[in-house]
């Protein structure tokens, strides 16, 4: 009997890729988003409204990620975004390896900001790194205050938390202030907004703060870096 | 979920490993799983049944050491451990500036293999 120590990393593949994919972007100075939440939570909604909140601001571009179908990237097309398409084929969550293997068909160079629109899921996007700059959660209100509790990962990483359908809250039992207390005692330093992508209330904050990250990129600045 | 993905990436680096020390036969692989990483360790048990179908890992067991979730105060340096409650907080001077320091861990530590001839 032998016993071979080994010690690896079971995500070293996935992360060698994610820092192949960073040192790319940080190259072509791009600020990479990466756009979680559970399915139905309005990422796709959020997208068009940030599309329309930064329409001569800066240069945007999707990544889509589905299971199967194109029907999110058609939407972003319609709002006059450049998308690439991933279909995962049935995998819960976009890898490093599968965002390098599509950009080629999106011009990064003409790029200020890429959103990479992950698989609907709160527990397995969590674990992949993309070689994104920032992470960011989207949570709606029919989902119930409970989100960060029950999936702490994802929210402990989060630079930024959108509570989307805020215009629904008279017709949920959505806690606002146990989700923020509870957000806030998970990540302390997760900016929160308050939006609703239907009625666009909230998306301004929110636009600028995605301005403010593209700025302190292209100044050099990037805390993870 | 993702547990499946994980494992296929678990017996491709045992059986590169194996193959490089011409072993032919694994009789156990050990994983360290933190608590506070998303892979379930019942989900990676089944992930592993399903996919060790191979010769080389006929008859192998999948072992699974959890650790807690602990963390370190950046400002008083307590170390201290999360429960369920995940409240990221220090729980001796109340700052939220904390590390965690153990609980991401998602490694292969070991396994144990036979050589070829059966001697090994």
């Amino acid at each position: 009997m032998v016993q071979v120590k080994m010690g690896s990393n079971i995500l070293g593949a996935n992360e060698l890729l994610a820092r192949k994919n960073r040192n790319l972007f940080e190259e072509r100075e791009l600020l990479v988003v990466n756009l979680m939440s559970s399915p139905g939570s309005g990422k796709t909604t959020i997208l068009e409204r940030t599309i329309e909140a930064l329409k001569g601001r800066l240069k945007l571009g999707v990544i889509e990620g589905d299971l199967y179908t194109d029907r999110d990237a058609q939407r972003i097309e319609q709002k006059g975004a450049p998308v690439v398409q991933i279909n995962t084929e049935g995998a819960c969550h976009l890898d490093a390896g599968m965002i390098s293997g599509v950009l080629a068909k999106i011009e990064t160079r003409e790029l200020d900001l890429m959103v990479i629109e992950n698989v609907g899921n709160l527990v397995c996007p969590a674990e992949f790194d993309l070689g994104e700059d920032c992470r960011v959660v989207v949570i709606s209100t029919a989902e119930g205050n409970d989100k960060p509790m029950k999936y702490p990962l994802i929210f402990r990483q989060a630079d930024a938390i959108l509570i989307n359908k805020i215009d629904l809250i008279p017709y949920t039992d959505f806690n606002l202030s146990q989700f923020q207390q509870d957000a806030a005692q998970i990540n302390p330093d997760a900016q929160m907004f308050e939006v609703s992508a239907r009625t666009g209330k909230g998306m301004e904050k929110w636009a600028d703060w995605l301005v403010a990250r593209v700025e302190e990129k292209k100044a050099g600045y990037n805390k993870k870096g | 979920m993702h547990e499946m993905a994980l494992m296929d990436g678990v017996l491709n680096a045992v059986r590169e490993s194996a193959r490089d020390r011409n072993l032919s036969k694994i009789n156990k692989i050990k994983l360290v799983v933190g608590k506070f990483s998303m892979a379930l360790p019942d989900s990676l048990q089944f992930a592993f049944e399903v996919l060790s179908q191979e010769e080389i890992f006929a008859g192998a067991v999948l072992e699974i050491e959890e650790r807690d979730i602990v963390c370190q105060c950046r400002g008083c340096q307590l170390q201290f451990e999360i429960d369920n409650t995940y409240r990221f907080v220090c729980p001796g001077c109340e700052s939220r500036q904390v590390e965690i320091i153990s609980g991401r861990e998602l490694y292969i530590d070991c396994y144990e293999g036979e050589e070829a001839d059966g001697t090994g």
